[in-house]
């Protein structure tokens, strides 16, 4: 029997909101270092902005894809053929080119243009969220509430998932990234999220909407097989879902620890654009970029590291990489952070980033000018972080207004 | 005289170059950059060399 650690591997550990000092240690020292994943697996843990940065633009020696006969311990044996079809369509386990011409086929459903016209929508779920929350008055659980809902209920609209089916959605989706959870039964809601996938799919191909697999369908249809569209569409689910939602989480619960930077962002329009990216680079929520794997014998910071040997990159570390920026401890939502690793680098660079920005920009000012009394209805030291995860963020956050 | 050239081959769609530099930078129907000058005003040199910096994909050059 396999004993859950008790902490988390080393770079998905944290104080609130700061990265453990064992990464900074690693980062002002080797700069490289092996350490254990949540698998048990050995990998190479790159702390400093600049590597990570060659790392992540280095596809041809870091690959995403992985060697036959790569497992992972603990994973119960699947059979070939449908780890196969679970491979497809997954940008994130693909290398150039395959990677560009999947890539290629979303591009248009997340340009900066077609963020401006999804803006209108965006405003009504958020409101409709606020709406709901003014309603049922304080106190209330705001990743519940509104951190939660945002997110799912965009993607939703997005993917064309119907109303009646969204919260199984939500739910669903929520749990399939919780490592807290064994990994059997995640493996169990991933199936399950495909055959919903699958279904949405199969409704695509007779009838397309005006939703990302309505477009897929109509402009790329004879080139994608099901399997591939379900990769693509479950992809989306779980990037758009999980991450803007912590965000939305943490980031109100920064602001609330730092309340000038919450009243800028509250009663100045312009403040919100580089409080975002801010925020991005200071929470850096993603703990590590999917992990790649040498395909050649290497040297990262001077430190050999062979072919065959996994590489995570630890997102946090870069962000506060004095090397990258001043006073990188610090909250300042007014520098705006260009050049922050949030979203990753080279050509995984996040596909969603537009729509995460958009998000963001809107409810961060909504969420504060609806309820300008916001405060925490907990103790700060009573707030649920949630460190047993691929993504950081909170479990829930109890305020009141 | 500065000019910037864009690789539209290696564009990946961030979108990081229309943040930096929207009156240099803008992306087509499919997300993939368009360059919008022959020449960088004066006064857009730093935020497209900004851009360059921010491109994941290194998709953009300066040439002077």
């Amino acid at each position: 029997m396999t004993q859950a650690p008790e902490l988390p591997p080393l770079h998905m550990r944290r104080d609130a909101f700061n990265p453990t000092p064992e990464l900074r240690k690693i980062r002002e020292t080797d700069g490289v270092r092996t350490v254990t994943n949540a698998f048990g697996m050995k990998v190479f843990l790159v702390t400093r902005h600049e590597d990570i940065k060659d790392v992540l633009s280095d596809h041809q020696r870091f690959s995403n894809t992985r060697p036959p006969g790569f497992v992972v311990p603990g994973a119960p044996n699947v059979p070939e053929e449908e780890q196969t079809s679970a491979r497809a369509g997954n940008l994130l386990g693909l290398d150039p080119p395959e990677h560009q011409r999947l890539r290629r086929m979303l591009t248009a459903e997340f340009t900066i243009r077609r963020m401006k016209r999804l803006e209108p929508r965006i405003v009504e779920i958020v409101e409709a969220q606020l709406d709901a929350m003014e309603k049922a008055g304080p106190p209330a659980d705001l990743v519940a509430s509104f951190a939660l809902p945002i997110p799912s209920l965009v993607i939703c609209e997005l993917l064309g998932v119907p109303y009646d089916d969204r919260d199984d959605f939500q739910r669903r989706s929520a749990r399939q990234l919780d490592l807290s959870i064994p990994m059997a039964e995640r493996l169990k809601l991933v199936r399950r999220g495909r055959e919903y996938m699958g279904s949405l799919v199969e409704r695509a191909r007779q009838q397309p909407g005006e939703d990302i697999l309505g477009m897929l369908v109509r402009e790329h249809g004879t080139e994608l097989t099901d399997d591939e569209l379900i990769g693509v569409a479950g992809l989306l689910l779980l990037a758009g879902h999980e991450t803007t939602s912590n965000m939305l989480g943490l980031g109100t619960l920064a602001l609330l620890r730092h309340p000038d930077q919450l009243a800028a962002v509250r009663d100045d329009p312009g403040a919100i654009g580089p409080a975002v990216e801010e925020m991005l680079r200071w929470l850096s929520i993603v703990h590590s970029a999917i992990p790649r794997i040498t395909t050649t014998d290497v040297e990262v910071a001077g430190v050999p590291i062979p072919a065959g040997q996994l590489v995570f990159v630890s997102l946090p570390s870069g962000n506060r990489d004095p090397d990258f920026i001043d006073s990188p401890e610090v909250l300042d939502i007014r520098r705006g952070a260009p050049g922050h690793l949030a979203f990753g680098h080279g050509v995984h660079h996040c596909l969603g980033a537009p729509l995460a920005r958009m998000e963001m920009r809107i409810a961060f000012p909504a969420l504060l000018r609806r309820f300008p009394t916001l405060e925490l209805a907990e103790d700060f030291e009573d707030v649920a972080f949630r460190s047993f995860h691929f993504i950081y963020g909170l479990r829930s956050l109890e305020v009141t207004w | 005289m500065v000019r910037v050239q864009a690789d539209r081959d290696v564009c990946i769609s961030a979108g990081n170059c229309v943040m930096a530099a929207d009156a240099v930078f803008d992306q087509d129907d499919d997300g993939i950059v368009v360059v919008l000058v022959d020449e960088v005003p004066e006064g857009e040199q730093d935020h497209v060399r900004e851009a360059v910096r921010l491109c994941p994909s290194q998709a953009l050059r300066v040439a002077d």
